[in-house]
């Protein structure tokens, strides 16, 4: 089946405009007769619920964590773009759009991106309105940065915790409709399932964390806006309950998913000190507008390095191998995030790695702090700084970071149409948890952009269309597909309650992550994905008969809770190899080792792969069916991309 | 409720008056130990005995001393007020808990101020109502009577029991006033990078040199006068 | 290294709950604490037990998830959370007593996991601009002086923990609350609603059962973020000029 993306016909730069023109409205004083559900409360879901509360509808907010203000989009470090051009440096919506569809290195859909620049600048004065403390310069504006190559000044940041500062900001407006009655919060609430009715999303099952209650909820829609699902490879840097999900029930309920291999490996993360480690953290990325990336030269001095014998300060510069500004001269150490990962790898492949394990690179601020001072540096960086130090004992002032590549974000994620609608009427995803904006590979500062696109600028527009389509007639849980989803909920979790195998959740789910990083991380190869796949699916069946789940429903059962989320990335990491296989083509962060251009950089296949793969799930254990969404490039030309 | 009282029942309103009462009584203290300063002049109790008289009689002293009379009760009632609301804010305590790097005087005001409450009432019996209502020997100096206090005082003053009590009540008032005399300007919300240190400061000296010349007192006239 | 633990276990709100004692062994002092605690839970679900439960989730000292109350201090020895604490700031053979945080207002849930919604019933009290989304100004219409917005920051830079109050002799919110209030008093977006903004909070927070301020500093002095005590008595002077100024008698 050809998926139709819906997106507007006409000039580009008027599509959004068109759209919202032809989109139906619903009568103010029907809104409140519409129930809708937002199942997360990160800055996709926080920033969607309170502004459709605004609007006058009834809507129920959900998450996992005891406040909404823990969403994981509190750890953004870096920033936030948008095509204000406040710089004067030539920024423009156009220019935005056009990075971003080249940095997702041509697998992403124009008129979405189009869209998400040009709302881009609504954003920065939304936040600014709640309050939101950006950097500001001494005339009292706003301040920019440049970040992850990107040749304009157009990033907004808060110190190095832009992310948290959003977040806040839109967990204001949503505490604000909160006390205004118009939004009903419910923390510490997982969802587990969607309830479909005649083909349309009617509401969901949710367990009570606390008390293991299982209840449904009904409503006219259900957004999901659910984040990311990169701890499938158990090290990432998400926080811990990021989790699939919601989004993965939903795709079994119907909703196509798309790309799911597009997996993005930021970088700069510390790296991996041992087998305990149970998080990677990242090392935002605007270091590396100072920090110098580097290996030595030669694999006995990396040896020695790692032996202890010399410190890195001995190794002189004529021993060192900048890497990146060697192969990169024109971007050098800002090339984008899958191109210094990838090279970040090749180097320690080669044995050139330069901690114990063998698995981490330099970032040295030597040259920068004998530049601009020290002070300028911890002005800049300080609490970066400072969380590296806690973290790993050393001081970055005077011996450089160890750096290394770690799984950051999934662009992959439930396919939507240009309404953020999933294949099931009535369920929307917005966020990371959808496929939509960024292609085979995010650019720095994007993501947070997308998710307050999608939930301020965005849904509260599309989902009119369709309320005003299905008509305020109530919804209720009384419909027998409610009784059958949540006995469904509740048959599966009895199942895992009542396996009491000898392994624990964690086990199996280090074993997945294990198998992910090896064969379906940074290089990927046919070879290596279909052995994966056989020993994913071995994995499954010995999880499904032999996982130790202690406990009982009826309580706080934070194993339980694990449990069933690893269940979920089981099957997902299936889909991601068969996807990876599927794409023989190397594209962004996805590179297949057999597809490279003379000089290893990805060669993408445009003839054959230029769509969106969107997977449709059969039937448990059976395999899924792909549809495509071509993806027609009438703005942009494309081309190898070359940071050379 | 009015705003008055919905204001003054809220816990920073509480505070309020706190740090008000507290600071008056800190105003008192500072008259209060000048008068009595007299007491250390070697003239048989003259000045101190004509002081005391002011003290009594003067009607703008009065309405001052109904103040501070009305500052104590004031503090003492709301003292018990928020420390009720305090301990029920943490029903279950912790099992261990390492001294925090706050000071053991802010920790325990309420105490500090008990034992200082418990000498204000003692202080109160021994001259406070001697004076007023006790059974007083008169003295005349240059043709006008006056009740010697001075000689009560001394009397006291001969007991070692007494004289400790007083240091040490006045060590606990130190105590109090370390941490009191700064937290009533951060309770007014007078912190200010520029004055705050100053305030610490001044509080600091007043609670050392106040308590000081409050104890050095009745140590002085145990030596002298025995 | 290794240790002995002794832990709060308390299997819901309604039980009483007392000390268990854990000896673990072969811990890293690269670990951080919570991966501690995550391998003194693995093993015991290998032995059957029920693994202590503890709120946790970024794991980067942003989210403000993770609590505990380690030695007498919350969040551990170090000025900073719990997850972001390691091991090395311990010695080998030390024991270690982990609590949950203790305040009427946060009710323990399980073992060391408690009941934060109070925070988030504070700001809904006010901890906002009343603006909707869509129709508002270009943000570089509303400039503001960097020292201003630089001090508005850091105290808005509260991750919402709880180890104030956990810190607090009187498991005062004030240091919360104070925050949000300043954030808000300190930016000209906040200026419409600061005065209701400061009495409804105060009065939310009270309400919460919070106890009041003795200006001891213990919240300050082991609050993660490192938000100060100005903040406490800048929202005493919010609170009172909108007290004598504002239009609800
Ligand atoms: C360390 C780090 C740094 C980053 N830095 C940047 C940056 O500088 N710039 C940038 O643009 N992007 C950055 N990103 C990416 C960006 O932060 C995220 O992609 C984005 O915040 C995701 O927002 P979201 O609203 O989609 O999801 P999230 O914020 O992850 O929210 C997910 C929500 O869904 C809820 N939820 C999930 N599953 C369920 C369920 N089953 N039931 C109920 N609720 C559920 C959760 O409780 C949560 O509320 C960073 C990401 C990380 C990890
Ligand atoms: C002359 C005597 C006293 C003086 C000068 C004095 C002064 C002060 C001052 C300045 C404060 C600080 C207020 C603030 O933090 O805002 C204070 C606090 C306090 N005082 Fe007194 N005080 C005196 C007597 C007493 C007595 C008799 C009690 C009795 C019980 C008492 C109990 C307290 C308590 C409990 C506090 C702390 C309140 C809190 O912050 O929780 N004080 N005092
Ligand atoms: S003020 Fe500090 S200790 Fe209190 S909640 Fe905020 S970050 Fe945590
Ligand atoms: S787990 Fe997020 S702050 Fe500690």
């Amino acid at each position: 089946m050809i998926l139709d993306s819906k997106s507007p016909i006409g000039p580009l730069a008027e599509k959004w405009t068109k759209h919202k023109f032809n989109s139906k409205l619903v009568n103010p004083a029907n809104k409140r007769k519409y129930e809708v559900i937002v199942v997360g409360t990160g800055l996709a879901g926080a920033s969607a619920a309170a502004s459709l509360a605004e609007l006058g509808y009834k809507v129920k907010a959900f998450c996992f964590q005891d406040s909404p203000r823990r969403a994981h989009s509190i750890a953004a470090q870096g920033g936030i773009n948008a095509a204000k051009n406040y710089q004067n440096d030539g920024d423009s919506v156009y220019r935005l759009f056009y990075d971003t569809i080249k940095g997702g290195d041509y697998r992403s859909r124009e008129s979405n991106v189009y869209r998400l620049a040009e709302v881009s600048v609504n954003i920065i004065d939304q936040c600014v309105a709640q309050g939101v403390p950006f950097a500001r310069e001494y005339g009292g504006l706003l301040a920019n940065r440049s970040f992850g190559g990107a040749q304009v000044s157009r990033t907004f940041y808060a110190r190095g915790q832009t992310g948290q500062q959003l977040l806040l900001g839109a967990y204001s407006a949503l505490s604000r409709q909160v006390a205004n009655g118009k939004v009903k919060l419910y923390p510490r609430t997982e969802m587990m399932d969607v309830v479909t009715i005649d083909g349309h999303a009617r509401g969901i099952v949710t367990r009570n964390l606390i008390t293991g209650k299982i209840e449904t909820h009904a409503a006219h829609a259900v957004l999901l806006c659910t984040g990311g699902y990169g701890n499938v490879f158990f090290l990432s840097t998400n926080a811990m309950g990021s989790n699939v999900t919601a989004a993965w029930r939903a795709h079994k309920k119907g909703a196509y998913f798309a790309n799911p291999c597009y997996t993005q490996i930021h970088p700069t993360c510390i790296p991996v000190s041992g087998d305990h480690q149970s998080k990677l953290t990242l090392m935002s990325e605007s270091l590396r507008n100072d920090g110098r990336v580097w290996v030595p030269k030669t694999v006995e001095l990396a040896q020695k390095l790692r032996k202890g014998e010399i410190k890195p300060r001995d190794i002189k510069d004529e021993d060192r191998d900048y890497y990146l500004e060697r192969k990169y001269p024109s971007f050098g150490n800002l090339v984008p995030r899958d191109v210094a990962s990838r090279n970040a790898k090749d180097v320690c492949d080669e044995g050139r790695g330069v901690n114990e394990t063998g698995q981490a690179v330099f970032l040295d601020f030597r040259d920068a702090i004998n530049r601009d001072s020290e002070d300028a540096i911890r002005a800049r960086y300080g609490n970066l700084f400072d969380m590296y130090q806690q973290i790993t004992g050393e001081n970055p002032y005077q011996t450089p970071m160890k750096i290394y590549p770690a799984v950051h974000y999934t662009m992959g994620g439930l396919w939507v149409d240009y309404n953020l609608s999933t294949t099931v009427p009535g369920l929307y995803s917005l966020g990371e948890a959808n496929f939509s904006d960024h292609g085979a590979n995010r650019l720095g500062a994007s993501a947070l952009m997308q998710g307050l696109a999608d939930g301020y600028f965005v849904v509260p527009y599309t989902i009119g269309d369709y309320l005003a389509q299905i008509g305020p007639a109530p919804v209720d849980t009384n419909h027998p597909e409610f009784a059958k989803a949540e006995k469904g909920v509740k048959d599966a979790i009895q199942k895992l309650l009542s396996i009491n195998g000898t392994k624990t959740v964690d086990h199996f789910h280090k074993a997945l992550g294990h198998i992910m990083w090896e064969y379906c991380g940074m290089a990927r190869n046919a070879e290596g994905l279909t052995k994966a796949k056989g020993m994913i699916q071995e994995l499954r069946k010995e999880f499904w008969r032999d996982v130790k789940v202690l406990g009982a429903n009826e309580e706080l059962n934070q194993t339980l809770e694990k449990a069933s989320r690893v269940a979920d990335f089981l099957e997902l990491g299936e889909l991601m190899v068969d996807d990876a296989l599927n794409r023989s083509e190397s594209c962004g962060g996805h590179f297949r080792l057999e597809s490279q251009t003379p000089d290893g950089e990805a060669l993408r296949d445009d003839e054959n792969f230029a769509y969106a793969a969107a997977w449709e799930f059969m039937a448990e254990n059976s395999p899924e069916t792909l549809h495509k969404e071509p993806l027609v490039f009438e703005n942009v030309k494309l081309t190898q991309r070359s940071y050379k | 409720m009015s705003w008055v009282t919905k204001t003054l029942s809220s816990t920073i309103g509480r505070k309020l008056i706190m740090a008000l009462t507290g600071l008056f009584l800190i105003l008192f203290l500072t008259g209060h130990v000048a008068g009595n300063l007299q007491l250390l002049k070697s003239d048989g109790g003259e000045a101190f005995n004509i002081y005391a008289k002011f003290m009594t009689t003067n009607p703008a002293v009065k309405l001052l001393s109904y103040l501070t009379y009305i500052s104590i009760i004031g503090h003492v009632i709301f003292s018990i007020w928020l420390s009720k609301t305090n301990r029920a804010a943490r029903p279950v305590g912790y099992g261990v808990s390492t001294p925090p790097s706050t000071t053991i005087s802010s920790r325990n005001m309420g105490i500090l101020g008990t034992i200082i409450l418990i000498f204000i009432v003692v202080h109160m019996q021994s001259f406070w109502y001697q004076m007023h209502w006790g059974d007083i020997p008169f003295v005349t100096y240059d043709g006008v009577e006056y009740k010697d206090l001075y000689s009560i005082v001394v009397f006291a003053f001969q007991n070692v029991w007494m004289v400790i009590g007083y240091v040490v009540a006045m060590a606990f008032l130190a105590f109090h006033l370390s941490h009191g005399f700064a937290s009533a300007f951060q309770t007014l919300g007078l912190n200010h990078a520029k004055y705050s240190p100053a305030i610490a400061l001044i509080g600091k000296i007043y609670c050392i040199v106040v308590p000081i010349l409050f104890a050095s007192m009745p140590v002085y006239i145990y030596f002298t006068q025995s | 290294m290794k240790l002995t633990l002794k832990i709060w276990r308390q299997k819901n709100a309604s039980d009483k709950g007392a000390f268990v004692t854990y000896p673990i062994d072969g811990i890293s002092t690269d670990m951080s604490f919570l991966e501690m605690m995550d391998v003194l839970n693995e093993e015991l679900a290998i032995k059957g037990e029920d693994p202590v439960h503890f709120d946790h989730d970024c794991r980067e000292g942003i989210c403000g998830m993770c609590s505990l109350y380690i030695n007498g201090h919350p969040h551990g020895p170090q000025q900073t959370t719990t997850c972001q604490l390691h091991m090395r700031s311990f010695s080998d053979g030390e024991t270690i007593t982990i609590e949950p945080w203790r305040a009427a207002a946060f009710p323990v849930v399980k073992d060391l996991v408690v009941d934060r919604g109070s925070f988030d019933r504070i700001i809904q009290a006010g901890g906002y601009v009343n603006v909707n989304t869509g129709g508002v100004p270009d943000a570089n219409e509303i400039p503001i002086p960097k020292r201003v917005a630089d001090e508005a920051f850091d105290s808005a830079t509260c991750i919402g923990c709880g180890a104030c109050v956990a810190a607090c002799k009187n498991a005062s919110a004030m240091l919360f609350t104070s925050a949000k209030i300043s954030q808000l008093a300190m930016l000209p977006q906040g200026q419409v609603e600061r005065m209701s903004r400061a009495e409804k909070m105060v009065a939310q927070m009270d309400d919460e059962g919070f106890g009041a301020c003795t200006n001891t500093g213990a919240c300050e002095a082991e609050c993660p973020k490192g938000i100060s005590l100005t903040n406490i008595a800048r929202m005493n002077r919010e609170y009172f000029s909108a007290s004598v100024k504002s239009e609800n008698v």
